[in-house]
Protein backbone atom coordinates (compact mmCIF):
# COMPACT_ATOMS: atom_id res chain seq x y z
CA UNK A 1 0.00 0.00 0.00
CA UNK A 2 1.28 3.47 -0.82
CA UNK A 3 1.94 5.90 2.01
CA UNK A 4 -0.67 8.47 2.81
CA UNK A 5 0.45 12.12 2.42
CA UNK A 6 0.56 14.56 5.35
CA UNK A 7 -2.53 16.50 4.28
CA UNK A 8 -4.66 13.40 3.88
CA UNK A 9 -3.36 12.02 7.17
CA UNK A 10 -4.25 15.25 8.99
CA UNK A 11 -7.75 15.11 7.54
CA UNK A 12 -8.05 11.51 8.72
CA UNK A 13 -6.82 12.47 12.22
CA UNK A 14 -9.34 15.32 12.48
CA UNK A 15 -12.16 13.03 11.37
CA UNK A 16 -11.07 10.20 13.65
CA UNK A 17 -10.73 12.61 16.59
CA UNK A 18 -14.30 13.76 16.01
CA UNK A 19 -15.54 10.18 15.65
CA UNK A 20 -13.76 9.11 18.84
CA UNK A 21 -14.69 12.24 20.79
CA UNK A 22 -11.05 13.06 21.53
CA UNK A 23 -10.44 16.83 21.39
CA UNK A 24 -7.01 17.61 19.94
CA UNK A 25 -5.19 20.92 19.88
CA UNK A 26 -3.48 22.18 16.72
CA UNK A 27 -0.10 22.11 18.45
CA UNK A 28 -0.39 18.35 18.96
CA UNK A 29 -1.01 17.61 15.27
CA UNK A 30 2.61 17.22 14.06
CA UNK A 31 3.43 14.73 16.78
CA UNK A 32 0.19 12.76 16.43
CA UNK A 33 0.68 12.70 12.65
CA UNK A 34 4.27 11.49 12.99
CA UNK A 35 3.24 8.73 15.39
CA UNK A 36 0.31 7.61 13.26
CA UNK A 37 2.43 7.65 10.10
CA UNK A 38 4.90 5.24 11.73
CA UNK A 39 2.08 3.00 13.00
CA UNK A 40 0.40 2.88 9.58
CA UNK A 41 3.69 2.17 7.83
CA UNK A 42 4.42 -0.71 10.18
CA UNK A 43 0.81 -1.95 10.11
CA UNK A 44 0.91 -2.10 6.33
CA UNK A 45 4.19 -4.03 6.38
CA UNK A 46 2.32 -6.62 8.44
CA UNK A 47 -0.83 -6.45 6.33
CA UNK A 48 1.15 -7.00 3.12
CA UNK A 49 2.09 -10.46 4.37
CA UNK A 50 -0.31 -12.88 2.75
CA UNK A 51 -2.19 -15.21 5.05
CA UNK A 52 -5.10 -17.51 4.20
CA UNK A 53 -8.65 -16.30 4.95
CA UNK A 54 -8.97 -19.14 7.43
CA UNK A 55 -6.07 -17.99 9.61
CA UNK A 56 -7.14 -17.26 13.19
CA UNK A 57 -6.03 -14.21 15.17
CA UNK A 58 -3.80 -14.98 18.15
CA UNK A 59 -6.18 -14.28 21.08
CA UNK A 60 -8.59 -17.12 21.77
CA UNK A 61 -11.72 -16.50 23.81
CA UNK A 62 -13.07 -19.36 25.86
CA UNK A 63 -16.78 -19.26 26.66
CA UNK B 1 24.33 -8.44 55.63
CA UNK B 2 25.42 -5.73 53.25
CA UNK B 3 23.90 -3.96 50.27
CA UNK B 4 25.13 -6.50 47.75
CA UNK B 5 23.96 -9.65 49.56
CA UNK B 6 21.72 -11.75 47.38
CA UNK B 7 18.20 -12.74 48.40
CA UNK B 8 19.41 -16.33 48.84
CA UNK B 9 22.18 -15.20 51.22
CA UNK B 10 19.80 -12.99 53.23
CA UNK B 11 17.16 -15.72 53.57
CA UNK B 12 19.77 -18.25 54.70
CA UNK B 13 21.26 -15.84 57.25
CA UNK B 14 17.81 -15.01 58.65
CA UNK B 15 16.84 -18.70 58.81
CA UNK B 16 20.08 -19.54 60.65
CA UNK B 17 19.74 -16.61 63.03
CA UNK B 18 22.98 -14.96 61.86
CA UNK B 19 20.94 -11.83 61.30
CA UNK B 20 17.33 -10.80 61.81
CA UNK B 21 14.69 -9.68 59.35
CA UNK B 22 14.36 -6.42 61.26
CA UNK B 23 18.10 -5.69 60.94
CA UNK B 24 18.00 -6.43 57.20
CA UNK B 25 14.91 -4.23 56.76
CA UNK B 26 16.32 -1.32 58.76
CA UNK B 27 19.54 -1.46 56.75
CA UNK B 28 17.61 -1.44 53.47
CA UNK B 29 15.48 1.50 54.63
CA UNK B 30 18.68 3.38 55.54
CA UNK B 31 20.15 2.72 52.08
CA UNK B 32 16.97 3.99 50.42
CA UNK B 33 17.14 7.14 52.53
CA UNK B 34 20.77 7.65 51.58
CA UNK B 35 20.66 6.85 47.86
CA UNK B 36 17.14 7.40 46.59
CA UNK B 37 17.63 11.16 46.32
CA UNK B 38 20.06 10.47 43.50
CA UNK B 39 18.67 7.26 42.01
CA UNK B 40 15.00 8.34 42.17
CA UNK B 41 13.97 4.69 42.13
CA UNK B 42 11.30 4.70 44.86
CA UNK B 43 8.13 6.78 44.57
CA UNK B 44 6.74 5.45 47.87
CA UNK B 45 8.48 3.75 50.80
CA UNK B 46 6.27 1.52 52.96
CA UNK B 47 8.52 1.65 56.03
CA UNK B 48 5.95 0.90 58.73
CA UNK B 49 4.53 -2.00 56.82
CA UNK B 50 8.01 -3.36 56.15
CA UNK B 51 9.06 -3.15 59.79
CA UNK B 52 5.85 -4.91 60.89
CA UNK B 53 6.40 -7.70 58.38
CA UNK B 54 10.05 -8.08 59.42
CA UNK B 55 9.04 -8.34 63.09
CA UNK B 56 6.53 -11.04 62.13
CA UNK B 57 9.26 -13.02 60.34
CA UNK B 58 11.55 -12.75 63.37
CA UNK B 59 8.69 -13.75 65.70
CA UNK B 60 7.97 -16.80 63.54
CA UNK B 61 11.59 -17.89 63.80
CA UNK B 62 11.64 -17.30 67.55
CA UNK B 63 8.53 -19.46 67.88
CA UNK B 64 10.18 -22.23 65.86
CA UNK B 65 7.71 -21.94 63.00
CA UNK B 66 9.00 -22.78 59.50
CA UNK B 67 10.29 -19.81 57.49
CA UNK B 68 9.69 -19.31 53.78
CA UNK B 69 12.46 -19.41 51.16
CA UNK B 70 12.55 -15.59 51.05
CA UNK B 71 12.50 -14.98 54.81
CA UNK B 72 13.43 -11.38 55.52
CA UNK B 73 14.32 -10.56 51.90
CA UNK B 74 13.51 -6.93 51.01
CA UNK B 75 11.77 -6.30 47.68
CA UNK B 76 9.91 -3.51 45.89
CA UNK B 77 7.46 -3.30 43.00
CA UNK B 78 6.96 -1.10 39.96
CA UNK B 79 4.23 1.38 40.88
CA UNK B 80 1.67 -0.26 38.60
CA UNK B 81 1.21 -3.05 41.18
CA UNK B 82 -1.62 -2.52 43.66
CA UNK B 83 -0.14 -1.95 47.11
CA UNK B 84 -2.75 -1.68 49.86
CA UNK B 85 -2.87 1.91 51.05
CA UNK B 86 -1.31 3.48 47.95
CA UNK B 87 -2.93 4.76 44.76
CA UNK B 88 -1.66 2.68 41.82
CA UNK B 89 0.17 5.37 39.83
CA UNK B 90 1.42 3.44 36.82
CA UNK B 91 3.84 6.34 36.40
CA UNK B 92 1.05 8.82 35.70
CA UNK B 93 -0.18 12.10 37.15
CA UNK B 94 -3.79 11.16 36.41
CA UNK B 95 -3.83 8.07 38.65
CA UNK B 96 -2.74 10.12 41.68
CA UNK B 97 -6.38 10.98 42.30
CA UNK B 98 -7.48 7.33 42.30
CA UNK B 99 -8.53 5.79 45.57
CA UNK B 100 -5.78 3.89 47.35
CA UNK B 101 -5.71 0.17 46.64
CA UNK B 102 -7.30 -1.85 49.43
CA UNK B 103 -5.71 -5.19 48.56
CA UNK B 104 -2.20 -6.06 47.36
CA UNK B 105 -1.54 -7.55 43.93
CA UNK B 106 -1.36 -11.36 44.30
CA UNK B 107 2.32 -11.49 43.29
CA UNK B 108 3.10 -9.29 46.32
CA UNK B 109 1.01 -11.57 48.54
CA UNK B 110 2.83 -14.63 47.19
CA UNK B 111 6.29 -13.15 47.81
CA UNK B 112 5.27 -12.09 51.31
CA UNK B 113 3.91 -15.57 51.98
CA UNK B 114 7.44 -16.80 51.22
CA UNK B 115 8.75 -14.41 53.87
CA UNK B 116 9.77 -11.44 51.72
CA UNK B 117 9.35 -7.88 52.98
CA UNK B 118 7.82 -5.20 50.74
CA UNK B 119 9.68 -1.87 51.00
CA UNK B 120 7.70 0.23 48.55
CA UNK B 121 6.70 1.21 45.02
CA UNK B 122 9.06 2.14 42.19
CA UNK B 123 9.32 4.81 39.51
CA UNK B 124 8.37 3.90 35.94
CA UNK B 125 7.69 5.39 32.52
CA UNK B 126 4.17 6.81 32.21
CA UNK B 127 1.59 4.04 31.79
CA UNK B 128 4.47 1.72 30.81
CA UNK B 129 4.57 3.13 27.26
CA UNK B 130 8.32 3.72 27.54
CA UNK B 131 11.79 2.24 27.08
CA UNK B 132 13.82 4.99 28.83
CA UNK B 133 12.83 5.07 32.52
CA UNK B 134 12.29 8.83 32.22
CA UNK B 135 9.15 10.31 33.74
CA UNK B 136 8.01 13.95 33.46
CA UNK B 137 5.96 13.78 36.67
CA UNK B 138 8.40 12.05 39.03
CA UNK B 139 11.70 12.79 37.31
CA UNK B 140 13.88 10.16 35.66
CA UNK B 141 15.03 6.92 37.23
CA UNK B 142 18.83 7.19 37.26
CA UNK B 143 21.25 4.44 36.30
CA UNK B 144 23.46 3.51 39.29
CA UNK B 145 26.40 2.83 36.94
CA UNK B 146 26.27 6.43 35.66
CA UNK B 147 23.60 8.65 37.15
CA UNK B 148 23.63 10.83 34.04
CA UNK B 149 22.29 7.89 32.07
CA UNK B 150 18.97 6.13 31.62
CA UNK B 151 17.98 3.05 33.58
CA UNK B 152 15.93 1.91 30.63
CA UNK B 153 12.22 1.39 31.00
CA UNK B 154 9.57 1.25 31.56
CA UNK B 155 10.53 -0.62 34.77
CA UNK B 156 13.16 2.05 35.47
CA UNK B 157 12.94 2.16 39.26
CA UNK B 158 13.00 -1.64 39.30
CA UNK B 159 16.35 -1.56 37.50
CA UNK B 160 17.77 1.32 39.56
CA UNK B 161 16.71 -0.07 42.94
CA UNK B 162 18.31 -3.50 42.38
CA UNK B 163 21.45 -2.30 40.56
CA UNK B 164 21.89 0.43 43.18
CA UNK B 165 21.87 -2.07 46.05
CA UNK B 166 18.64 -0.79 47.63
CA UNK B 167 16.86 -4.15 47.38
CA UNK B 168 17.96 -7.55 46.01
CA UNK B 169 14.69 -8.19 44.13
CA UNK B 170 12.21 -5.93 42.34
CA UNK B 171 9.15 -6.75 40.27
CA UNK B 172 8.52 -5.14 36.92
CA UNK B 173 6.29 -5.55 33.90
CA UNK B 174 7.31 -6.30 30.32
CA UNK B 175 5.04 -5.69 27.34
CA UNK B 176 7.71 -5.15 24.69
CA UNK B 177 10.92 -5.26 26.75
CA UNK B 178 10.26 -3.28 29.94
CA UNK B 179 12.00 -5.84 32.20
CA UNK B 180 14.74 -6.81 29.73
CA UNK B 181 15.74 -3.27 28.71
CA UNK B 182 16.39 -2.03 32.29
CA UNK B 183 18.13 -5.35 33.02
CA UNK B 184 20.45 -4.70 30.09
CA UNK B 185 21.14 -1.03 30.87
CA UNK B 186 21.53 -1.58 34.64
CA UNK B 187 23.49 -4.86 34.44
CA UNK B 188 20.93 -7.18 36.06
CA UNK B 189 19.37 -10.59 35.63
CA UNK B 190 15.75 -10.17 34.55
CA UNK B 191 13.09 -12.79 33.91
CA UNK B 192 10.20 -12.24 31.55
CA UNK B 193 8.29 -15.50 31.98
CA UNK B 194 6.02 -17.16 29.43
CA UNK B 195 2.91 -15.11 28.60
CA UNK B 196 0.27 -16.24 31.08
CA UNK B 197 2.68 -17.82 33.56
CA UNK B 198 2.36 -15.26 36.37
CA UNK B 199 -0.93 -13.65 37.34
CA UNK B 200 -1.35 -10.00 36.38
CA UNK B 201 -4.36 -9.46 38.65
CA UNK B 202 -4.46 -6.11 40.45
CA UNK B 203 -1.81 -4.49 38.35
CA UNK B 204 -2.49 -1.54 36.05
CA UNK B 205 -2.51 -2.91 32.49
CA UNK B 206 -1.02 -1.54 29.28
CA UNK B 207 -1.56 -4.02 26.43
CA UNK B 208 -3.63 -7.03 27.51
CA UNK B 209 -2.36 -9.08 24.54
CA UNK B 210 1.29 -8.63 25.51
CA UNK B 211 1.58 -7.74 29.21
CA UNK B 212 3.84 -9.90 31.42
CA UNK B 213 5.12 -9.49 34.99
CA UNK B 214 8.42 -10.76 36.37
CA UNK B 215 11.42 -10.20 38.68
CA UNK B 216 14.77 -8.41 38.33
CA UNK B 217 17.68 -9.45 40.56
CA UNK B 218 21.47 -9.59 40.83
CA UNK B 219 21.70 -13.37 40.41
CA UNK B 220 19.95 -16.11 38.47
CA UNK B 221 19.26 -17.96 41.73
CA UNK B 222 17.39 -14.97 43.12
CA UNK B 223 15.28 -14.83 39.96
CA UNK B 224 14.41 -18.51 40.40
CA UNK B 225 13.60 -18.04 44.10
CA UNK B 226 11.20 -15.18 43.38
CA UNK B 227 9.73 -16.82 40.27
CA UNK B 228 9.00 -20.11 42.04
CA UNK B 229 7.29 -18.27 44.89
CA UNK B 230 5.02 -16.39 42.47
CA UNK B 231 3.80 -19.25 40.26
CA UNK B 232 0.30 -20.68 40.42
CA UNK B 233 -3.11 -20.25 38.83
CA UNK B 234 -5.36 -17.27 39.52
CA UNK B 235 -8.95 -17.00 38.32
CA UNK B 236 -8.70 -13.22 38.55
CA UNK B 237 -6.42 -13.08 35.49
CA UNK B 238 -8.14 -14.77 32.51
CA UNK B 239 -4.75 -15.13 30.80
CA UNK B 240 -3.07 -16.85 33.76
CA UNK B 241 -2.29 -20.50 33.10
CA UNK B 242 -4.03 -23.32 34.93
CA UNK B 243 -0.81 -25.35 34.80
CA UNK B 244 0.50 -26.33 38.17
CA UNK B 245 3.67 -24.54 39.31
CA UNK B 246 6.82 -25.88 37.67
CA UNK B 247 9.64 -24.83 40.01
CA UNK B 248 12.91 -23.82 38.38
CA UNK B 249 15.12 -23.95 41.47
CA UNK B 250 15.52 -27.79 41.65
CA UNK B 251 17.24 -27.92 38.21
CA UNK B 252 19.05 -24.57 38.38
CA UNK B 253 22.48 -26.12 38.93
CA UNK B 254 22.05 -28.91 36.39
CA UNK B 255 24.45 -27.28 33.93
CA UNK B 256 24.04 -27.03 30.18
CA UNK B 257 25.31 -30.50 29.18
CA UNK B 258 22.71 -31.71 26.71
CA UNK B 259 21.13 -28.38 25.81
CA UNK B 260 21.11 -27.33 22.15
CA UNK B 261 21.65 -23.59 21.93
CA UNK B 262 21.57 -21.41 18.81
CA UNK B 263 22.30 -17.76 18.11
CA UNK B 264 19.74 -15.52 16.40
CA UNK B 265 21.41 -13.86 13.42
CA UNK B 266 20.24 -11.65 10.56
CA UNK B 267 17.88 -9.05 12.04
CA UNK B 268 19.59 -9.38 15.42
CA UNK B 269 23.02 -8.59 13.95
CA UNK B 270 21.93 -5.49 12.07
CA UNK B 271 22.39 -2.30 14.04
CA UNK B 272 24.30 -4.05 16.81
CA UNK B 273 26.92 -1.80 18.39
CA UNK B 274 30.43 -3.06 19.31
CA UNK B 275 29.37 -3.84 22.90
CA UNK B 276 26.51 -5.99 21.60
CA UNK B 277 28.84 -7.93 19.34
CA UNK B 278 31.32 -8.45 22.21
CA UNK B 279 28.57 -9.58 24.60
CA UNK B 280 27.08 -12.02 22.11
CA UNK B 281 30.51 -13.43 21.36
CA UNK B 282 31.36 -14.02 25.04
CA UNK B 283 28.05 -15.75 25.74
CA UNK B 284 27.96 -17.89 22.61
CA UNK B 285 31.57 -19.02 23.16
CA UNK B 286 30.89 -20.08 26.74
CA UNK B 287 27.76 -21.96 25.68
CA UNK B 288 29.41 -23.40 22.54
CA UNK B 289 26.46 -22.08 20.55
CA UNK B 290 27.80 -22.32 17.01
CA UNK B 291 24.59 -22.50 14.96
CA UNK B 292 23.32 -19.17 13.68
CA UNK B 293 19.63 -19.20 12.81
CA UNK B 294 17.15 -16.65 11.50
CA UNK B 295 13.76 -16.07 13.05
CA UNK B 296 11.24 -15.95 10.18
CA UNK B 297 9.76 -12.54 9.29
CA UNK B 298 11.14 -11.08 12.49
CA UNK B 299 10.99 -7.44 11.32
CA UNK B 300 7.31 -7.92 10.57
CA UNK B 301 6.86 -9.44 14.03
CA UNK B 302 8.35 -6.34 15.60
CA UNK B 303 6.06 -4.18 13.43
CA UNK B 304 3.00 -6.18 14.49
CA UNK B 305 3.93 -5.88 18.18
CA UNK B 306 4.25 -2.11 17.71
CA UNK B 307 0.80 -1.88 16.09
CA UNK B 308 -1.00 -4.05 18.67
CA UNK B 309 0.69 -2.08 21.44
CA UNK B 310 -0.28 1.35 20.23
CA UNK B 311 -3.82 0.28 19.39
CA UNK B 312 -4.60 -1.50 22.66
CA UNK B 313 -2.85 1.28 24.59
CA UNK B 314 -4.98 3.88 22.80
CA UNK B 315 -8.14 1.93 23.56
CA UNK B 316 -7.22 1.52 27.24
CA UNK B 317 -6.73 5.26 27.72
CA UNK B 318 -9.48 6.56 25.40
CA UNK B 319 -11.65 8.01 28.18
CA UNK B 320 -8.68 9.73 29.80
CA UNK B 321 -7.63 11.12 26.40
CA UNK B 322 -11.14 12.56 26.05
CA UNK B 323 -11.26 14.22 29.44
CA UNK B 324 -7.73 14.68 30.83
CA UNK B 325 -5.44 14.87 27.82
CA UNK B 326 -3.56 17.79 29.38
CA UNK B 327 -2.49 15.67 32.34
CA UNK B 328 -0.51 13.14 30.29
CA UNK B 329 3.15 13.49 29.41
CA UNK B 330 2.64 15.12 25.97
CA UNK B 331 4.79 12.46 24.29
CA UNK B 332 2.71 9.63 25.78
CA UNK B 333 -0.51 11.45 24.94
CA UNK B 334 0.33 11.86 21.26
CA UNK B 335 1.38 8.20 20.93
CA UNK B 336 -1.84 7.05 22.58
CA UNK B 337 -4.09 9.35 20.50
CA UNK B 338 -2.43 8.08 17.32
CA UNK B 339 -2.81 4.52 18.63
CA UNK B 340 -6.54 4.96 19.14
CA UNK B 341 -6.81 5.90 15.45
CA UNK B 342 -5.14 2.85 13.91
CA UNK B 343 -7.82 1.08 11.85
CA UNK B 344 -9.16 -2.10 13.46
CA UNK B 345 -8.68 -3.97 10.17
CA UNK B 346 -4.92 -3.50 10.43
CA UNK B 347 -4.84 -4.52 14.10
CA UNK B 348 -6.73 -7.73 13.32
CA UNK B 349 -4.19 -8.49 10.58
CA UNK B 350 -1.41 -8.06 13.15
CA UNK B 351 -3.14 -10.53 15.49
CA UNK B 352 -3.48 -13.04 12.64
CA UNK B 353 0.18 -12.62 11.79
CA UNK B 354 1.02 -13.22 15.44
CA UNK B 355 -0.42 -16.75 15.33
CA UNK B 356 1.42 -17.52 12.08
CA UNK B 357 4.73 -16.25 13.47
CA UNK B 358 4.28 -18.22 16.69
CA UNK B 359 3.86 -21.47 14.74
CA UNK B 360 7.00 -20.75 12.71
CA UNK B 361 9.17 -19.91 15.72
CA UNK B 362 7.93 -22.93 17.67
CA UNK B 363 9.32 -25.12 14.88
CA UNK B 364 12.79 -23.77 15.72
CA UNK B 365 12.37 -25.07 19.26
CA UNK B 366 12.07 -28.61 17.89
CA UNK B 367 15.77 -28.28 17.01
CA UNK B 368 16.98 -26.04 19.82
CA UNK B 369 16.35 -25.70 23.53
CA UNK B 370 17.34 -22.06 23.65
CA UNK B 371 18.11 -19.16 21.34
CA UNK B 372 20.47 -16.28 22.18
CA UNK B 373 19.83 -12.72 21.06
CA UNK B 374 21.03 -9.29 22.16
CA UNK B 375 18.73 -7.44 24.57
CA UNK B 376 19.38 -3.86 23.46
CA UNK B 377 21.25 -2.38 20.49
CA UNK B 378 23.38 -0.23 22.84
CA UNK B 379 24.43 0.34 26.45
CA UNK B 380 22.53 2.91 28.56
CA UNK B 381 21.99 6.18 26.66
CA UNK B 382 22.34 9.58 28.34
CA UNK B 383 19.26 11.04 30.04
CA UNK B 384 17.38 13.21 27.60
CA UNK B 385 19.01 11.64 24.55
CA UNK B 386 16.56 11.71 21.62
CA UNK B 387 18.30 9.91 18.78
CA UNK B 388 20.70 7.02 18.25
CA UNK B 389 22.80 5.60 15.46
CA UNK B 390 21.42 2.39 13.99
CA UNK B 391 22.97 0.75 10.94
CA UNK B 392 24.79 4.00 10.16
CA UNK B 393 21.63 6.15 10.25
CA UNK B 394 20.43 8.54 12.95
CA UNK B 395 17.03 7.31 14.15
CA UNK B 396 14.70 8.23 17.06
CA UNK B 397 15.97 6.58 20.24
CA UNK B 398 12.78 5.66 22.12
CA UNK B 399 11.13 3.51 19.51
CA UNK B 400 14.32 1.67 18.61
CA UNK B 401 15.58 0.63 22.06
CA UNK B 402 13.22 -2.35 21.92
CA UNK B 403 13.95 -3.69 18.46
CA UNK B 404 15.51 -6.90 19.84
CA UNK B 405 13.06 -7.52 22.67
CA UNK B 406 9.75 -6.85 20.88
CA UNK B 407 9.76 -9.81 18.46
CA UNK B 408 10.25 -12.20 21.41
CA UNK B 409 7.59 -10.98 23.86
CA UNK B 410 5.25 -10.68 20.86
CA UNK B 411 4.70 -14.44 21.11
CA UNK B 412 5.18 -14.72 24.85
CA UNK B 413 8.42 -16.73 24.90
CA UNK B 414 10.18 -16.91 28.29
CA UNK B 415 13.45 -14.97 28.44
CA UNK B 416 16.17 -14.46 31.00
CA UNK B 417 18.19 -11.33 30.29
CA UNK B 418 21.75 -11.95 31.53
CA UNK B 419 24.15 -9.06 32.27
CA UNK B 420 27.65 -8.85 30.79
CA UNK B 421 29.84 -6.73 33.05
CA UNK B 422 31.52 -4.82 30.23
CA UNK B 423 33.28 -1.51 30.88
CA UNK B 424 32.36 1.26 31.17
CA UNK B 425 28.74 0.06 31.05
CA UNK B 426 27.04 -3.34 31.26
CA UNK B 427 24.77 -4.80 28.57
CA UNK B 428 22.37 -7.72 28.45
CA UNK B 429 21.89 -10.81 26.32
CA UNK B 430 18.53 -12.57 25.98
CA UNK B 431 18.43 -16.30 26.70
CA UNK B 432 15.16 -17.33 25.03
CA UNK B 433 13.45 -20.68 25.65
CA UNK B 434 10.35 -22.47 24.38
CA UNK B 435 7.02 -21.63 26.05
CA UNK B 436 6.82 -22.87 29.66
CA UNK B 437 10.57 -23.65 29.78
CA UNK B 438 11.68 -20.84 32.08
CA UNK B 439 13.68 -23.56 33.85
CA UNK B 440 15.97 -23.93 30.82
CA UNK B 441 16.60 -20.19 30.45
CA UNK B 442 17.35 -19.94 34.17
CA UNK B 443 19.72 -22.94 34.05
CA UNK B 444 21.68 -21.32 31.24
CA UNK B 445 21.76 -17.98 33.07
CA UNK B 446 23.03 -19.70 36.21
CA UNK B 447 25.70 -21.52 34.21
CA UNK B 448 26.88 -18.24 32.66
CA UNK B 449 27.02 -16.69 36.11
CA UNK B 450 29.06 -19.55 37.56
CA UNK B 451 31.42 -19.29 34.60
CA UNK B 452 31.75 -15.57 35.44
CA UNK B 453 30.67 -14.60 31.94
CA UNK B 454 27.43 -13.07 33.22
CA UNK B 455 27.59 -10.98 36.37
CA UNK B 456 25.68 -8.08 37.85
CA UNK B 457 28.47 -5.51 38.30
CA UNK B 458 28.60 -3.27 41.38
CA UNK B 459 28.25 0.39 40.47
CA UNK B 460 30.66 3.03 41.81
CA UNK B 461 28.32 4.41 44.50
Amino acid sequence: MSEIDDKALEAYIKAAAAALGVPIEDAWMPSIRANLAVSLRLANIVADFELPDESEPAPVFEA
Amino acid sequence: MEAWSTAAEIAEAVAQGRTSAIAVTEAALARIKERNGVLNAFTAVTAERALAKARAVDAARAAGRPLGPLAGVPFAVKNLFDVAGLPTLAGSKINRTRAAATVDAPLITRLESAGAVLLGALNMGEYAYDFTGENVHDGPSRNPHDTGRMTGGSSGGSGGSVAGGLVPIALGSDTNGSIRVPSSFCGLFGLKPTYGRLTRARTFPFVASLDHLGPLARSARDLALAYDAMQGPDVEDPVCTTRLPEPALPTLGKGIGELRIAVAGGYFERGAGPEVIQAMSLVSQELKANDIIELPEVARARAAAFVITTSEGGALHLDRLRTRAGDFDPATRDRLIAGAMVPASLVTKAQKFRRWYRAQVLQLFERYDAILAPATPMTAPKLGQQTMMLDGAEVPLRANIGIYTQPISFIGLPVVCVPLPLRPLPIGVQVIAAPWREDIALRIAHHLERAQVAQAPRPPL
